[in-house]
Order: C-alpha cells, then sequence, then structure tokens
C-alpha cells in the first residue's frame, strides 16, 4: 500500500474517531441569540431570490448562494 | 424544525441601464403537522425596454416573465428533505426546473450539511415580430444541471459560519438570440457591422462561497461573505458582501448592505471582432465583459402589528432600497456613440450604467 494511501486510512480513522467525541459546545440553551431573526442567513426567501435574479441576470456568473431560479431574464 | 407558516406579498421596481421592470409576487408558506410543509410562489416581471446591446439590434421590447413554484419540505429526526419545482414562462423562453436536497444535523445541531441537486430544461426563442404581434421563432434548448453542497456551522453562541459549493454545467443553445458581435467593416459608413454571436454548447462553472454572521454586544448582527466564481469560458469572479442588521424596540429592524462585484471577460468575447467570422466562437454579451459593479441599500422592517390580529401572530411590512453602478471595461456604448459625432469603431465611451432597485412587501405570520 502506499504511503499516501496509510496516512490516508489512518487520518480518515483519526476524523472518525474524534468526531464521535466530539461534544457540542454551545449548548441548547446558550443558542437564544442565533435563534434571533436577525441572524438567519436570510429573512426573507421572496426578497433574496429577487435579488439573486437580478444580479445573475446581469452578470458572468452564478451559483452558491443557496437558492434557485428559473428563466432566461436576458432582455 | 420547519420555518413558521407565513405569506408574503410583494412587489419590486427595478430601473436602470435602458430597462424598467416591475415584479409583483406572492409566497405562502404552511405547515401541515410538524414535519411537513408546502410552500408556492408565483412571480410575474414586466419589463419594457431593452437593455443597450439589445437596443442596438432590435426594437424596444414589452415582455412579462410568470414564474411558478412549489416547494415541498419533510423532516425526518435531523435530516430535512426538500423537493421543488419551478416553471418560468417568457414568450420566447420557456424553463422547467426540478430541484432535490437535503439537510442532515449532526454534532449537537452545531453542524448542517446539505447536499442538492438541480436539473433545468429551457426552450429558447426570437420574437421577429413586434412587441405587440410577437412571431416566434423556437431555436433551440438548453439544459443545466447543477450539483450543490453547503455547510453551516455554530462556532461560538455569538458567530455561525458557512460554506457554499455549486458546481453548474449546461448544454445547448447557450447565447442570447438578441445579443449579437460587431466586427470592422470599411464597407459601410458606420464602419462596423453586426453579427451572430457564437457560443461553445458547454458551459461548466463552479463558485464557492464562504461566508459567516456575527451577534454583536448590544441586539444587532453583522454578516461578511464572499464568492469566488470559475468558468470554462474564462470568467473569473469575485463577490464580497457586508451586512449590518440593527433592530429598535420590538417594531423595527433596520439593514444595511454593501456588496463589490468584479469579472474578467470571457476568452471569447470582444466588444470588436476585427473582421467577419474571424473568431469560431464569439460574443458581445456585455454579461460576458469584464465589469465590476457596487451596491449600496438600505432596508427597514416595520412590524406594524407586532402582537398580530385576527388568525395572524404578527404582521411586518419592508421597504428596501438599492442602487447598482454597473461599469464595464471593454464594452462601448454603441448606441449613444458612433462615428456621426466623431467617434470610429472602438473608440467610443466605456458603457455604465446605475440602476434603482426597489422592493415593498407585506410579510403575515400565522
Amino acid at each position: 500500500m502506499h504511503t499516501a494511501l496509510k496516512l490516508a486510512v489512518v487520518g480518515a480513522g483519526l476524523l472518525i474517531g474524534a468526531c464521535s467525541n466530539i461534544q457540542p459546545w454551545v449548548k441548547p440553551y446558550e443558542r437564544d441569540r442565533l435563534a434571533d431573526p436577525i441572524m438567519s442567513w436570510e429573512r426573507d426567501a421572496i426578497s433574496g431570490a429577487y435579488l439573486d435574479h437580478i444580479y445573475e441576470s446581469r452578470e458572468g456568473s452564478r451559483g452558491a448562494t443557496g437558492t434557485a431560479g428559473g428563466g432566461c431574464g436576458c432582455n | 424544525m420547519l420555518p413558521d407558516d407565513r405569506a408574503d406579498v410583494f412587489w419590486s421596481s427595478y430601473k436602470g441601464g435602458g430597462m424598467d421592470i416591475t415584479g409583483e409576487s406572492v409566497l405562502v408558506r404552511k405547515k401541515f403537522s410538524e414535519q411537513f410543509s408546502v410552500q408556492g410562489n408565483y412571480f410575474i416581471d414586466k419589463v419594457s425596454g431593452a437593455s443597450v446591446d439589445v437596443l442596438s439590434n432590435a426594437s424596444v421590447i414589452k415582455d412579462e416573465r410568470k414564474q411558478k413554484s412549489l416547494s415541498v419540505d419533510y423532516i425526518h429526526d435531523k435530516t430535512q428533505y426538500n423537493l421543488s419545482y419551478t416553471n418560468s414562462t417568457e414568450r420566447d423562453y420557456i424553463s422547467n426546473t426540478t430541484h432535490v436536497s437535503l439537510s442532515q444535523d449532526m454534532f449537537g445541531d452545531l453542524t448542517t450539511i446539505t447536499l442538492g441537486f438541480t436539473t433545468s430544461r429551457d426552450k429558447v426563442g426570437e420574437n421577429n415580430g413586434k412587441s405587440f404581434a410577437p412571431v416566434i421563432a423556437w431555436l433551440g434548448h438548453a439544459t443545466s444541471r447543477s450539483y450543490e453542497g453547503g455547510l453551516s456551522q455554530v462556532i461560538t453562541k455569538n458567530l455561525i459560519a458557512g460554506v457554499n459549493l455549486e458546481v453548474v454545467t449546461d448544454q445547448g443553445l447557450l447565447s442570447n438570440p438578441y445579443r449579437s458581435i460587431r466586427y470592422l467593416d470599411t464597407t459601410v459608413p458606420l464602419g462596423y457591422s453586426l453579427g451572430t454571436q457564437i457560443y461553445p454548447n458547454t458551459h461548466t462553472s463552479t463558485a464557492v462561497e464562504a461566508r459567516a454572521k456575527y451577534y454583536l454586544p448590544y441586539r444587532a448582527a453583522a454578516s461578511v461573505s464572499y464568492r469566488y466564481f470559475s468558468d470554462t469560458w474564462g470568467i473569473r469572479a469575485n463577490t464580497i458582501e457586508l451586512d449590518y442588521t440593527q433592530p429598535l424596540s420590538d417594531k423595527f429592524i433596520f439593514e444595511g448592505r454593501v456588496r463589490h462585484y468584479s469579472q474578467n471577460q470571457a476568452t471569447f468575447y470582444s466588444d470588436l471582432f476585427p473582421f467577419q467570422d474571424s473568431q469560431n466562437f464569439m460574443a458581445r454579451d456585455q454579461n460576458l465583459a469584464a465589469s465590476t459593479n457596487n451596491s449600496f441599500a438600505a432596508k427597514v422592517t416595520w412590524a406594524f402589528a407586532p402582537q398580530g390580529f385576527l388568525i395572524f401572530k404578527r404582521a411586518t411590512t419592508s421597504f428596501d432600497v438599492s442602487r447598482i453602478q454597473f461599469k464595464y471595461g471593454d464594452f462601448r456604448n454603441i448606441k449613444a456613440y458612433s462615428i456621426a459625432n466623431g467617434y470610429a469603431p472602438g473608440t467610443e465611451p466605456l458603457y455604465g450604467f446605475d440602476a434603482m432597485v426597489y422592493q415593498v412587501y407585506i410579510s403575515l405570520f400565522f
């Protein structure tokens, strides 16, 4: 077995072992601030989708914004 | 946990670059149990005018786009499944999109991983008639597949961060039939002629976005996001956005946003080709030109019924205004300038414009 492959297997094993021991470091009762609506990624989906469409129709790039749309919007 | 039931009634206006677009939309989201919710959205865009490169080759456009979507969410244990379907119809463009995704909470709900897949099939046409008497020639199809992955991570009790990755691959008729290339032509008074764009019939892009949101020591939130984009047409783009949200009592939420975007041009783009058929692929679509844009936006949400009324638990109205300044690095304004007013082909001033975007909507939570 190649050294790189051995290292990958050992690394994956360590990662899985480490993950199984992870304890939530932010307890449920400490999440009141994160639950505040001002902390949501997108408070108003209807507005977020509209703005994404505006940019996507006028720029050469697209994607990775967390919303899906349709149409040409090319005029 | 599924999001709250809500209904939104939305109105928007976009003015800029010769375009005047108004939008109206209704969105309703309803839970039918703790595990199952349905969302429906109807959106109608009314367009008049045409952007500068369209106007250089065609008449003024009046059109509308109707978009309908239906989305279903189902939660089982720590996993949320989503299935949605969207149909978007214009006289000369029809798009059908299907999206599936699943999100998994793990590590004590501090981590959420999302995987998604979207497929769409578009029918592309061209109106060879007038706005009031369209004659549509259907030119072909374009298909698209998108693969999405996301990670959202609670870092501290005040900080949340996330990464999104999306790879999109398209095939088919990918050019905009209303846009043209131009090439030097000494046989005509203008000094240039217009020709048909020729695009590759495949396109693959990769976008990665990283973002973080922080709850400030007083009740307010600040966020930052950065996206890097690259595609097989040679475009590289960077987007950075900053956002600040400040509530005031339980009645108002104020928000300010700043966004900066820049991209280089596609490898087969040119504002002015040296002669007819000078390359196998040719584009002069302003979306593929080198460009930057800056957005400045403000939003206020007013809870006009914070304690609710009738069947509604809460009701808000929002007003959002954005100013977007577009500047192009290699796309010239051939609508306003030509050899007739002293500008030889290729010396016309570079194009740029400012757009104003207004959104007003009422949100009812029930």
